[in-house]
């Protein structure tokens, strides 16, 4: 189903309007670095393959039919092209991804020891040291640009796999179906990558507000 | 079997919360459990802190300018284009 926005834009670009496409590079220009980053070695890798696959949309754009919507598509280009730039420079093979998300579906999202013991006469399993109360801190302590680096920080330590799916989800804002569509990989396992991803943020964001 | 979440396996739930993948019983129970209980309530708070604040990392500093190279491979790219006739 295409939006009357994406059919103006697949139109404008199809007569080669240069002000659509440049109006489109802006719209997506950031993002699509940031996605190329999550795979490529250095910021002039992931550049290149930001550029091909602007080259890629322009090839492209007169076979593509609009089964998905315009912003899926490009990315889809792009991670499927910064998929293939990695392999070939040696990274993330297949079976490195797949022990690093097995080991890390062994693991709790809140430490163990956090959690009274399954023998606690009166409350098994509740809060030992409870969570502190972030609605108390300043504003100007959660905005900071150390905070910003903070969860930087800990988004570049996940698996590629949580980073695909927590980019897509909490920093560019897309629904659930478009980050599964453009990842191919089933409603139930983005679940489980974001709630990871997301729960290791939020222990990076603990560590530093409790310091 | 105790009807009642633990601490412990409701953190583990926060997501499919927010993501409406509970079934209405474990909705009840997620937030029954939220409602009573303080710590857990400081921690679903957290998560959604923690969301907002992810999402401020698409406010990034880089200023996107076509690059020339870009706009001339755009420019060649149109000379290829069949003649329109709209
Ligand atoms: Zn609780």
């Amino acid at each position: 189903m295409l939006t009357v926005e994406d059919a103006g834009i697949i139109q404008g670009l199809r007569r080669g309007d240069e002000s659509v496409f440049v109006s489109l590079f802006n719209q997506y220009q950031n993002s699509l670095l940031r996605l190329a980053l999550i795979y490529a070695t250095d910021q002039r890798i992931a550049e290149e393959v930001v550029q091909e696959t602007w080259l890629a949309v322009l090839k492209g754009i007169h076979r593509f039919e609009g089964r998905s919507a315009l912003k899926t598509w490009i990315y889809s280009i792009l991670i499927n092209r910064a998929k293939t730039v990695a392999q070939r420079e040696g990274r993330h093979s297949d079976l490195a991804l797949s022990l690093d998300e097995q080991a890390d579906l062994d693991e709790s999202t809140v430490a163990v020891d956090r959690f009274r013991p399954d023998e606690d006469p009166q409350y098994p399993h509740h809060w030992l040291s409870g969570p502190q109360d972030w609605g108390e801190l300043p504003e100007e302590k959660l905005l900071s640009d150390e905070t910003r680096r903070v969860i930087f920080m800990a988004i570049e330590g996940l698996s590629p796999n949580q980073r695909e799916v927590i980019t897509l989800r909490d920093i560019e804002m897309l629904s659930s179906e478009e980050a599964c569509n453009i990842l191919g990989i089933s409603e139930s396992n983005q679940r489980v990558l974001l709630h990871r991803a997301r729960g290791r943020v939020r222990q990076a964001l603990e560590q530093y507000f409790g310091e | 079997m105790n009807n009642e979440l633990s601490c412990q396996e409701l953190v583990e739930l926060v997501t499919d919360y927010l993501e409406g993948a509970l079934s209405e019983m474990d909705k009840e129970r997620f937030e029954a459990h939220v409602s009573v209980c303080y710590d857990c309530h400081s921690y679903f708070d957290q998560m959604r802190h923690t969301i907002r604040l992810i999402g401020r990392l698409s406010e990034s500093a880089l200023n996107p300018t076509v690059k020339d190279e870009l706009l001339s491979l755009f420019r060649d790219w149109k000379k290829e284009l069949p003649p329109a006739d709209e």
